[in-house]
């Protein structure tokens, strides 16, 4: 990469596998669970993570030598409380039918860890542009693993994929149904996320061992 | 220049100084955007109330309002009268009644005052629709609709939306292929009771050809939001029946 020095692209390019804010910080791990069980959903949320936790670390870094460190938490809690709720307002004035998609995605960033945890772990930390740059990179290997929870849960809860039916009709009995296939309701809920992140996360570290910790 | 940032005195007049900043930007923007945000939600009523009674610009399985550019006349061209319904059934014209907010009607009624019911009558081709907002508790937040009736409280549409429901879950009550389940359900007994319907789990007709049951197929991993439909559906639609009696008297 051209453009980003090799310690740069790191930033971008770690939390992707090796250091997956879900799999392996843990982080994010509640929403994840809530709202994967339809992909387009998954997406939505992914790219409203990237949005503001690319700002907000950005906020964050900028403020990062004035913060009193004992209610930096609060500080940074409402750095992302007031950027999301501005947002909303915005988009409720300026785009109301995107904002009515978005809005039950409000709280859910604002509760979400990884937000407070990439700020809490680097932003304070770094200068605006690393803080960027790792804000982008663990928003995108959030999406990332929200995208393959959601397509295993939609595909195999709902039998479709965006919505669109790609295994038959399960009321008319066409496609795979005719021959007896049935959607499995269990994959519509929550443990059954936790249960495809659990597989996730054994498939990478038998891949990866020096992930394994002792 | 560096200031220790650990000293109780910088903590505090931090903590006062971003208050005051943080509290007049939210200020500030939500003061500034309330015209157009009042705005869109009053267009968004009157595109609800047309959706229930079939006016839409619907695809194959999406839902697609009336656009906003057009909701004001399509709303005055099919909505005939709006009226405010007493407890005896008699009702009085009112033309701003789609703006009444039910939710500060369902407080006053909690606290023993007397709340403002509104009804639309929509006409389309001949047929007289009555459409009804209700509202609700989901799992998170409120859920709320508007729900359009024949003479006989029969449902010909229904519109549900929701603030906070989960994605992929209960979220779904706002998906055409939950609403439509509604068309063609009947509220009243043979007897002409009010009996509401009931989002029920597996009720063994998930295409939903028996239209007498009082029971729509429920949304898999949302039964508390369901409930919550059956439950506002069952509690607010019930408020009308005095007038649906009176109309019905008055038509024979």
């Amino acid at each position: 990469m051209g453009l980003l020095s090799k310690k740069d692209a790191k930033l971008i390019t770690d939390p992707l596998a090796d250091n997956n804010p879900i799999t392996i910080q843990v982080l994010g791990i509640c929403s994840a669970l809530a709202i994967t069980a339809e992909l387009k959903a998954s997406l939505v949320m992914g790219i409203a993570v990237l949005f503001v936790l690319g700002i907000g670390n950005v906020v964050i870094s900028l403020m990062r030598n004035i913060i009193p460190s004992k209610i930096r938490i609060i500080v940074q809690l409402i750095v992302v409380a007031s950027l999301v709720i501005i947002v909303d307002q915005v988009l409720k004035a300026y785009a109301y039918e995107l904002s009515k998609t978005l809005s039950v995605f409000v709280g859910l960033i604002i509760t979400n860890c990884i937000i407070m945890g990439r700020f809490e772990a680097f932003a304070l930390g770094n200068g605006p542009w690393k803080a960027f740059l790792d804000g982008i990179g663990n928003a995108l290997g959030y999406a990332l693993i929200l995208l393959v929870v959601g397509f295993f849960r939609e595909l195999l809860g709902s039998g479709t994929l965006f919505g669109i039916p790609v295994l038959g009709d399960p009321i008319e009995k066409t496609g795979l149904y005719s021959i007896g296939y049935e959607n499995n309701g269990f994959m519509l809920m929550p443990p059954m996320a936790l249960i495809i992140v659990g597989l996730i996360i054994w498939v990478q570290r038998s891949r990866n061992t020096t992930l394994i910790e002792d | 220049m560096s200031t220790n940032t650990d000293t109780n005195k910088y903590t505090i007049l931090f903590a006062i100084g971003m208050v005051v900043v943080v509290g007049s930007l939210l200020a500030f923007t939500a003061s500034s955007l309330k015209p157009n945000i009042k705005e869109n939600e009053r267009m968004e009523k009157q595109q609800n109330i047309l959706y229930a009674m079939g006016i839409n610009e619907n695809g194959a399985t999406d839902i697609v309002f009336v656009g906003t550019d057009k909701v004001a006349g399509e709303f005055s061209k099919y909505i005939s009268k709006q009226l405010l319904i007493n407890a005896d059934g008699s009702s009085t014209e009112n033309t701003e009644a789609y703006l009444i907010d039910v939710k500060k009607e369902q407080a006053k009624a909690k606290n023993g005052g007397i709340r403002l019911l509104p009804l639309f009558v929509g006409e389309k081709e001949g047929e007289s629709f009555y459409i009804v907002p209700i509202r609700g508790k989901g799992l998170w937040d409120a859920i709320w609709g508007y729900v359009s009736l024949n003479e006989d409280m029969v449902i010909q549409g229904a519109f549900f939306d929701h603030a906070a429901e989960t994605p992929g879950l209960g979220a779904n009550i706002k998906q055409r292929y939950f609403m439509d389940d509604f068309v063609g359900e009947q509220l009243l007994t043979a007897s002409g009771d009010f009996k509401g319907i009931t989002v029920a789990k597996g009720n063994n007709d998930p295409k939903n050809l028996t239209k007498d049951d009082y029971e729509v197929d429920a949304l898999a991993g949302a039964t508390i939001t369901g409930d919550g439909v059956s439950a506002m559906i069952k509690s607010d639609l019930k408020l009308y029946l005095p007038y649906f009696k009176n109309l019905k008297n008055q038509l024979n």
